[in-house]
């Protein structure tokens, strides 16, 4: 039950409390206390739109960065990673296996912006050996949605 | 009045009462659609990836009459895994072009003169025009709301005369989304072998089935010798437009479709037949996520028309509900039209499917929730407004 609630909301957290106990066959009232359990245990840690902001025309820039790190005894990566992501322009952050540590994803208003941070902020942090910022230039799919326009229904009307 | 080139049997055939409704439905923009028999999925990319391959590499002559012995081997593993039944790919299977054509080709192999079809109703509108243009006479055996629009056997043994040599057996059904349990199959399977009948099971929908899984009638003792098993990659691999689907059963009434089949159609396409082998191998992660989405929307647009204050027998197959508009006062086509007109919703009317679908519409619910939300709201408008009417 609680995976099938968390499959639904992940695609669609927009999905109203009366249509979630249609479907999952539970009371509304069952299913407002399992999201609020789920919210609570930090299981779901918040519901967000994904938007295409070029076609809001809101400049938007957004990096990858690959940063090379020296681990902290006793606090390996997590000490350096949690000063990351303090910084509120940091999107994301993960700890990759290969050939660099962090993978830092970073949104700014523009190129200058993202490198002033990069530059000033992030790479003199004490233990972070070097980074390499790569900007993205188009995005095609985010979090399973395709950017550009709707494909159409191209069924008839009626077909038996 | 000048003579007609057109044979008495083609003549004969309806042309579906409910054409008019649907030239309409045509014309209209805007509409919100509830009346669309196949998934809005895009066929998994992988086997759409599949087919442009085979299209690069130019594999593109034509197959053996009986389809590559490649699919009919994956047919055959698919067929045993998910039903248990036992058909061999070298003389027991056969590619079609779609589900549709075995249909025909089984109805053409089997059928003399007058021999009667007997096919449960509501169901899909292929039966008995087969069945005429073969030769038979359908009979129709009606199913209703108060079992669930099961065929009973009680019904059955009285549909049944001397000339009654076919059962057609369209479960998973369309267009009632009803299903039949093993004990069902059990009971129906006494009185077909008692009458020696011959089942054409279309279980298109078998992939199709909420909290239960489908049952073959074929896997009961004694039946596989006595099935044609129809089925296809259209509704659980979502490939409709890429006409594929199969006939399992006796070596001898296959050899006799394979011959039908070679006369008319050589063999079925060859790249939607190597897709195939990709949608079998690799695809059923595929059909069990587009199968939770439907078992989703089902839910909700059941609850939606009971919330309306109609009753909606609970559909267990297929993507279809059926609620009924009995209480409204109106029939089936007035319904649809009116509904059509009044708030540019498109279902169709149950009499589609046979004269027992009067008081029922079919509505199918693949269509995105939020598609499913906006035809919900205008019909539960229409049916208040049709309530303070009467």
């Amino acid at each position: 039950m609680e995976r099938k609630l968390l499959e639904i909301l992940e695609r669609n957290s927009r999905i109203s409390l009366e249509q979630l106990a249609a479907v999952l066959e539970i009371s509304e009232a069952e299913v407002a206390e399992l999201m609020a359990k789920l919210e609570q245990d930090r299981v779901v840690l918040g519901y967000h739109a994904v938007i295409d902001w070029e076609k809001a025309n809101r400049e938007l820039v957004t990096a990858l960065i690959e940063v090379k790190v020296t681990p902290q005894r006793g606090l390996g990566f997590d000490n350096i990673a949690e000063r990351i992501y303090q910084y509120p322009e940091v999107t994301s952050v993960f700890l990759m296996s290969g050939g660099f540590d962090l993978t830092v994803i970073i949104e700014g208003k523009t190129m200058k912006d993202v490198a002033m941070f990069v530059s000033q902020k992030l790479a003199p942090m004490e233990g972070v050996q070097s980074t390499a910022t790569h900007f993205v230039l188009k995005k095609y799919k985010q979090e399973g949605f395709i950017f550009g326009p709707d494909t159409k229904d191209q069924r008839a009307a009626i077909w038996l | 009045m000048s003579k007609s080139w057109v044979n008495s049997r083609v003549q004969s055939l309806q042309p579906s009462g409910i054409r008019k409704f649907f030239d309409i439905v045509a014309q209209m923009q805007d509409v919100v659609s509830l009346g669309v028999g196949e998934p809005d999925f895009p066929t998994p990319w992988h086997v759409r990836e599949e087919g442009i391959y085979v299209l690069e590499k130019g594999m593109t002559t034509y197959t053996s009459n009986a389809g590559l012995l490649e699919l009919r081997r994956e047919v055959s593993r698919f067929l045993a895994e998910q039903y248990g039944l036992e058909y061999r790919a070298e003389d027991q299977i056969l590619i079609t072009i779609g589900a549709s054509e075995a249909i025909d080709l089984a109805m053409r192999t089997v059928l003399e003169p007058g021999d009667e079809v007997l096919i449960p109703e509501p169901s899909f509108v292929s039966y008995a025009p087969c069945a005429i243009l073969a030769g038979g006479v359908p009979v129709a055996v009606t199913t209703t709301e108060e079992t669930e629009f099961r065929l009973t056997p009680d019904a059955l043994e009285k549909a049944i005369t001397e000339k009654a040599k076919v059962l057609v057996l369209p479960y998973p059904n369309n267009p009632t989304g009803a299903i039949l349990e093993r004990s069902d199959l059990e009971a129906l399977a006494k009185v077909i072998c008692k009458h020696d009948l011959l089942v054409v099971s279309d279980e298109i929908y078998s992939e199709l089935t909420y909290g239960t899984k489908h049952v073959s009638i074929a896997s009961l003792p004694g039946m596989a010798q006595r099935t044609i098993v129809i089925n296809g990659f259209s509704k659980a691999f979502s490939m409709t437009g890429w006409r594929l689907g199969y006939a399992a059963g006796d070596s001898e009434i296959i050899a006799g479709m394979t011959k039908v089949h070679q006369f008319t159609i050589m063999c079925s396409p060859t790249v939607s037949q190597y897709a195939a082998i990709e949608a079998l191998r690799n695809g059923m992660e595929s059909v069990k996520k587009m199968r939770n989405e439907y078992d989703l929307r089902r839910r909700f647009v059941v609850h939606g028309f009971r919330q309306m204050g109609l009753e909606c027998f609970e559909p267990k197959g297929a993507f279809y509900v059926f609620p009924s508009i009995k209480s409204l006062g109106l029939s089936s086509e007035e319904f649809c039209s009116r509904l059509l007109q009044e708030e540019k919703v498109a279902v169709v009317p149950g009499t589609a499917f046979g004269s027992c679908g009067e008081g029922y519409i079919r509505c199918s619910y693949a269509y995105s929730l939020s598609n499913l939300e906006k035809a919900l709201t205008r019909i539960g408008r229409f049916v208040k407004r049709m309530r303070q009417q009467s």
